[in-house]
């Protein structure tokens, strides 16, 4: 085992349906991510890529092969064991946000701390650390503020608080900046470059060939495997993959 | 999850849409009340019964004809009650009551129809606790010497007289014409009986003047009342009584052809045919709150399927399955709960005013508070738990898509 990658996935496999109907999403991936490391994982639709988020963002568990997350085989743990790893390993940013929209910012980035059984948060230790993850986001002016009174770019960093609030070694980031405008994407990708020079590990799936530019190594993904790596820049990975959105 | 945080987060489900928790309490908040009004009507109306057949007079003991024995070739004759008089012990008095036709009545130029006039013996004022309020009940002596005395009713005593003092006057009773010796005191209307519109009579002339023809098989009278001495000498006082009225009109003690009867006797009667009533109104509040469980089951589910994106989101940032279940169970606890305490406000006020205000009376039944609210509490785990296992069940990856 490889004490200095943070994700370590072998042979994963993801098969939907049974025998002639079956479907096999991933079909024997390898791949590694080291800590510190800012990973983009690119691919044409159908390649798999969504299914590769889902199962290392620990939301799915995968048919079979091994993921193993920060030291610990999290491929076959139960439902409740697995929220545990999201809670306490992953921070999720989503294309759509996904704030809740009556609540507050404040309120919106404490969630996570509401499931976090490992450290026994009071209210107030709770609140401090939520406004604290706001204020490192640059929101601190903005804590009693609903989602819909923010600008898109502010929702989206609302999000990336959220995602940090408690400290995970992972930052899942699925699109982004795919809702966003472009100079709202500048603003992410500085907060997202910030955090990576800060020591978190940063996958972020995107189709946005400038967008994957931003990492220090691409993934491409197709057909259920990993069709290449390289680093950002004039990549051939990069080019092909592009090529495969073309075609499909 | 700490369980005051589950709390909170239900509570904040709630109060984000709280005209719909409103709309979803108010089934809970009517079957809640329903129970406690209904329960405190019908207690209310048993109390009603039971303080009417009190005021019959106290430890009263009521014998009366059996109607339809066979070969109850006698019943209640005025010598029975003679006979209770002289030979039961622990006994403060005894009342013959017989009742003929209404009558016409005539005093000073007023002319009243269908007066109901009620022959007694002298004791009756003390065995039915109803006080004379001028002048004087007429005696045992008059009753025996069939002197024409009468005493009236306080109602009967203002329509014939006005304000004029009825003692000392003669009114005509059908035939009769009777000296007033006095007016009993108000007592009103007891168990649809008005007391003061009547006029009560010696026994003796009613039974010879008025009622000619059921001479000829005896005196018979309609009820004797016997008052016990106290509470105690009851049950030994109807043992008696029933042994020698048995005696008397030879038949078996254990089939009589008169029947024995105390307030308790009645009241309980009365109690069981309002029992019914009561269970079956019960059972109609019960209806009600499971309809509005169902109700909450309903929203419930609506508000799982409108909120599958803020379910996978939670799934997504560590919610475990029992985390979501307990969200959304509480919730439904909290919409039962706060259903079940406004429901007992309401409730208990409503019955309050409807006795104050109403033409009911209603007396809160204490245990019917906690009874309807558990019952609340337990519908809305009931049906909440549904609802509640269906978010715990979606799929993280399914919800966070959905739209």
């Amino acid at each position: 085992m490889d004490h200095n990658l943070l994700i370590d996935v072998r042979g994963l496999l993801k098969v939907y349906g049974e025998a002639e109907s079956e479907v096999r999403a991933l079909d024997g991936l390898d791949a590694g991510v080291a800590r510190g490391e800012f990973v983009a994982i690119m691919g044409p639709s159908g390649s798999g890529k969504s299914t590769l988020m889902n199962i290392l963002g620990c939301l799915d568990r995968p048919t079979g092969g091994a993921y193993i997350l920060d030291g610990r085989d999290v491929s076959g743990l139960s439902k409740n064991e697995l929220a545990e790893v999201r809670n306490q390993k992953i921070g999720f940013v989503f294309q759509s946000f996904n704030l809740l929209p009556r609540l507050t910012a404040l309120r919106n980035v404490t969630l996570p701390l509401l499931y976090n059984s490992a450290e026994e948060l009071t209210d107030a230790e709770a609140e401090a650390r939520a406004r604290a993850a706001l204020e490192s986001v640059g929101l601190g002016q903005r804590l009693q503020h609903r989602p819909n009174q923010l600008s898109g770019g502010q929702q989206q960093r609302v999000a990336i608080a959220r995602a940090l609030v408690n400290r995970p070694p992972l930052l899942l980031a699925d699109e982004p900046t795919g809702n966003l405008d472009s100079r709202a994407s500048v603003e992410i990708m500085d907060l997202i470059h910030a955090l990576h020079r800060q020591g978190v590990t940063i996958v972020m799936v995107t189709h946005e060939p400038d967008i994957a530019a931003h990492a220090e190594r691409v993934i491409c993904v197709k057909d259920g495997r990993v069709l290449a790596t390289s680093a950002a820049g004039e990549s051939p990975c990069l080019e092909r993959a592009l090529q495969g959105v073309e075609l499909a | 999850m700490k369980s005051s945080r589950i709390f909170a987060t239900a509570w904040e489900g709630l109060t984000l849409n709280k005209v719909r928790s409103f709309l979803t309490t108010l089934g809970v908040i009517i079957g809640v009340a329903s129970v406690i009004i209904m329960l405190a009507i019908s207690a209310g109306t048993e109390a009603a019964i039971a303080s009417q057949i009190n005021a019959l007079g106290a430890n009263l003991i009521i014998v009366s004809p059996m109607r339809g024995v066979p070969g109850a070739s006698r019943t209640l004759l005025l010598e029975d009650a003679f006979a209770l008089e002289v030979a039961v012990a622990g006994v403060d008095g005894v009342s013959a009551e017989q009742a003929p036709a209404a009558q016409t009545v005539k005093a000073a130029g007023v002319t009243l129809d269908a007066i109901d006039v009620i022959g007694t013996t002298a004791d009756f004022p003390d065995v039915r606790d109803y006080a004379v309020g001028e002048g004087r009940y007429f005696t045992a002596d008059e009753n025996d010497r069939n002197a024409k005395v009468a005493v009236l009713g306080a109602g009967l005593a203002l329509d014939l007289f006005g304000a004029e003092s009825p003692i000392g006057q003669t009114v005509s009773i059908g035939s009769v014409k009777a000296t007033v010796v006095g007016v009993m005191a108000a007592k009103g209307m007891v168990a649809d009986v008005d007391y003061d519109g009547r006029i009560y009579l010696p026994i003796n002339i009613v039974l010879d003047r008025l009622m000619p023809s059921t001479s000829l098989g005896g005196d018979r009278v309609r009820t004797i009342y016997v008052k016990a001495e106290n509470q105690d000498r009851i049950d030994s006082v109807i043992t008696q009584i029933t042994a020698i009225l048995a005696e008397r009109h030879d038949v078996d003690p254990a089939k009589p052809d008169f029947s024995v009867q105390t307030q308790q006797d009645i009241i309980a009667t009365q109690e069981a045919t309002t029992a019914a009533f009561r269970d079956l109104l019960a059972w109609v509040a019960g209806v009600s709150l499971i309809v509005g469980g169902i109700g909450i089951m309903n929203i419930m589910l609506v508000s799982v399927t409108e909120r599958t994106r803020e379910i996978g989101l939670r799934q997504a940032l560590g919610a475990r399955p029992a985390d979501v279940l307990l969200q959304f169970l509480i919730e439904a606890v909290i919409l039962s709960l706060v259903g079940g305490l406004v429901g007992v406000a309401l409730g208990v006020g409503g019955a309050y005013l409807l006795g104050e205000f109403g033409t009911m009376q209603t007396e809160i039944v204490p245990a019917s508070i906690p009874l309807a609210f558990g019952a609340a509490a337990v519908v809305g785990i009931f049906f909440g738990y549904y609802p509640a296992t269906r978010a715990a069940a979606l799929d993280p990856i399914d919800a966070l898509r959905r739209d």
